[in-house]
């Protein structure tokens, strides 16, 4: 797939990825075997009929290849760009045994961008299902809340979600930059949803605004919780509060949602050193770092106490990260941080660190090597070392059950937590997991809302 | 869309906007207060609930001009209307019937205390407040902060109005004379606010203070607003904004309160010139 090249894009927000020409898109396809084993499908977490959208594109029947991606993904924009497919349907594709597998997300992104550009004349007017009379509360507008939104909505129900934030979409918006998954193409499909009939109420914090006790019984006869994982975690070590040091949500979010790229023309400015040093291996990291060296960092470097192989990110994302000059500084971690009389960050004292025996997760533990500590100078600093949810609904809801890392306890299939009527599925339930997986646990919800109302 | 239903301009720089949203105005509690967006390109802030009316549906802000963002929402009017406001956020300060109840406020903190020093007279304390503002020119409320009062003190830095000093001088002589004060109150700008803290020390009489970093969500998950606390690490927007006055770092909080120093003032130079204002 063309990309733009690392030295001009490391100095915009747009795109990267630019996205398969009609022809690219049809030679890809036509690597497709349809095999019968389908083994694609059985990768993917909501089920889309992989080889039949592939077929509908060799046949150049794209409103098809549109309607049988939509049958099951409602966000195939979204998804065609961030999932990570090397380890689910590509994994799992026939071809992968022999060679390249299938480049499955680069068509669903076609499909999807092909729909955004000529749709909106051929799209026949939506029909509403007719209202079953039942009321349903999304909270959280992330993957996980528009999915099970539009799932219920399509099934005849009165779907509600709330947000907290000013607009809709979670990490989507406000984590995932630009130049990955342009916010056009996140409120293009949250339109979608919204045009299933979901009504949307931004700025409303639940919890504070509404319980969700109060949600039940102000005619809501049931809540999904899909509020994601938002709290950030930081290390707790010292000198962890010094001016420049930013949780990622924190810079993210100036960048992302707050446009601080175009500050002064908006209002939100954001700190971008010289030296920037990001710490953590994963999908949050990696943008991190690539916003930094965007903004005008000199020297972006990401610091992980593993090596390349155990980081979680998108290989993907790693790569283009490589490409645009990101320094990695693997098997090192932080000691603590040494600020200046102003109280901003200077330096990072690290260890180097060696891997040993596989801990729970399965990745070999690092462990520090006594006496290794150096010193990075930095003057700003992004902890991207995961999140854990946001207290703020367990705190005001009675009955629900918290579980390790403060994550509600909902059933695995079902998405049932232990309050009646509440359902609960996405990064809330399972720690920082992945858009697709959120929208998975959100479709298994929205199956197990409708069987509970036929009873 | 969250319409301004009146504008009041307190003093010059200090302005009122009673704001519809009535889901808000039915859960505000003292201590409480709102994020807002002014449009699509304004940064979010966050503004302590001076009131609120569930009847009428509407919640009362009370803002100073200070940098970009304040001096654009000066400009807006009645009917006008702000792109965002969400709240109530934060904990609700701790009311209950301590005694004698010592509300402290500083500059356009007065508007801001106004619920807490209600809240504590309806729970039956002794309410003892004083007022602090650098002139006379910048008292607002005196009336009505008198009203929900049983004695109210006022100073002026400058001697202009009222008694002459700051606001720590007559808490300092009230904890000297041994009235009994069982809490105090102190909201205002954060030096005020340490001031307030360092003078009570020594009396040992339990002080909180509502504090003002800066915010970007106020929902819990950026960390933005993190603070010390007795040597904990506290999310204001969540775990406050209510703290502990003697247990607060200070030093940090004042630091934290500098970072975009540099970029609160490019912004608001341009502001200035985009809008025939020289500075
Ligand atoms: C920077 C970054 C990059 C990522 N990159 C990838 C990637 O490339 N591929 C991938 O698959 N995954 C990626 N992820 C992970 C993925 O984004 C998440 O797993 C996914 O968004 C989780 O979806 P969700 O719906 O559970 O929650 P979220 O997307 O977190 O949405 C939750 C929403 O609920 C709202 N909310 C929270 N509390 C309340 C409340 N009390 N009341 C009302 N609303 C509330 C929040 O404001 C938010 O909008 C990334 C995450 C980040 C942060
Ligand atoms: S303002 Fe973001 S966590 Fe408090």
């Amino acid at each position: 797939m063309p990309r733009q090249d690392p030295k001009t894009r490391s100095n915009n927000f747009n795109e990267v990825a630019l996205g398969y020409s009609d022809e690219q898109a049809q030679a890809e396809a036509s690597r497709c075997i349809q095999c019968p084993k389908r083994s694609c499908v059985d990768g993917c977490p909501v089920w889309v009929d992989i080889p039949g959208f592939i077929k509908a594109i060799c046949d150049g029947d794209m409103p098809d290849a549109v309607r049988i991606l939509k049958d099951k993904n409602s966000l195939p924009g979204i998804c065609g760009r961030v999932c990570p497919q090397e380890t689910q349907c590509e994994a799992t594709c026939s071809l992968a045994k022999k060679g390249a597998p299938m480049a499955i997300g680069r068509l669903e992104r076609y499909v999807a961008d092909w729909e955004r550009a000529h749709m909106q004349s051929l799209n026949p007017p939506i029909v509403q299902p007719k209202p079953n009379g039942k009321q349903v509360a999304v909270v959280g507008s992330g993957p996980a809340g528009l999915t099970v939104a539009a799932d219920l909505a399509k099934l005849g129900y009165s779907v509600t979600i709330f947000e907290a934030l000013h607009v809709a979409g979670g990490v989507l918006m406000y984590g995932i930059p630009e130049f990955r998954l342009p916010k056009n193409i996140v409120q293009a499909e949250v339109e979608y949803v919204t045009s299933l009939g979901v009504k949307l109420e931004l700025d409303s914090l639940i919890g504070k605004l509404f319980t969700i006790d109060e949600l039940l019984n102000n005619g809501y006869q049931a809540v999904f919780l899909g509020t994601g994982a938002g709290l950030p975690m930081f290390m707790n070590i010292p000198g962890e509060n010094l001016n420049g040091i930013y949780s990622a949500n924190e810079f993210l979010t100036r960048v992302n949602l707050m446009k601080a790229y175009k500050f002064p023309e908006y209002d939100t400015p954001v700190k971008v050193g010289k030296r920037v040093a990001v710490i953590g291996g994963g999908n949050v990291a990696m943008d991190s770092a690539r916003c930094a060296l965007r903004l005008g960092a000199e020297e972006v470097y990401i610091v992980y106490r593993r090596s390349e192989v155990e980081m979680p990110a998108r290989r993907e994302e790693v790569e283009n990260a490589k490409a645009e000059g990101i320094e990695f500084k693997l098997l090192t971690n932080p000691k603590q941080f040494l600020g200046d009389e102003q109280n901003w960050v200077l330096g990072m004292e690290c260890y180097e660190m060696e891997l040993g025996e596989p801990d729970d997760s399965g990745r070999r533990r690092p462990i520090a090597k006594p006496g290794s500590e150096f010193i990075i100078d930095v003057d700003v600093v992004i902890v991207a070392l995961g999140t854990t949810p946001n207290p703020v609904i367990a705190q005001t809801a009675e009955g629900l059950e918290i579980g390790k890392r403060g994550v509600v306890v909902a059933d695995e299939v079902t998405g049932e937590t232990k309050k009646p009527c509440v359902w609960a599925g996405g990064d809330i339930a399972t720690g920082s997991a992945t858009v697709i997986s959120a929208m998975g646990a959100a479709k298994r919800a929205a199956v197990s809302i409708d069987e509970y109302f036929k009873g | 869309m969250y319409k301004i239903l009146l504008k009041q301009d307190l003093v010059p720089n200090i302005h009122l906007f009673k704001v519809a949203a009535p889901n808000v105005a039915k859960k505000a509690q003292p201590g409480q207060f709102v994020v807002i967006r002014i449009d699509e390109k304004g940064e979010r802030i966050p503004l302590t609930i001076a009131d609120w009316d569930e009847e009428e549906g509407s919640v009362t802000i009370v803002f100073m001009e200070v940098g970009t963002t304040t001096h654009r929402l000066a400009l807006l009017e009645d009917g006008d209307f702000i792109a965002n406001l969400v709240g109530p956020l934060g904990l609700p300060t701790h009311i209950d019937k301590f005694g004698t109840v010592v509300c402290v406020a500083g500059g356009f903190a007065v508007a801001t205390i106004m619920p807490i020093a209600r809240a504590m007279k309806k729970e039956g304390n002794r309410v003892i407040s004083i007022m602090g503002a650098r002139n006379r020119s910048l008292i607002f409320w005196e009336e009505e902060l008198h009203r929900v009062s049983d004695q109210l003190i006022v100073t002026t830095d400058d001697g202009s109005y009222a008694r002459k000093g700051m606001v720590t001088e007559p808490l300092k002589e009230l904890l000297e004379t041994g009235e009994r004060v069982d809490r105090v109150i102190a909201i205002g700008p954060s030096i005020m606010m340490k001031f307030c803290a360092k003078t009570t020390q020594p009396f040992g009489v339990k002080t909180i203070v509502s504090l003002n970093p800066i915010m970007v969500d106020g929902t819990g998950m950026c960390g933005c607003c993190r603070v010390s606390v007795g040597d904990e690490t506290k999310f204001t927007c969540v775990d406050g904004p209510d703290f502990d006055g003697h247990q607060v770092d200070w030093d940090l909080l004042f630091a934290r309160q500098r970072i975009y120093i540099d970029e609160e003032k490019r912004s608001f130079e341009q502001w200035q010139s985009q809008h025939g204002i020289l500075s």
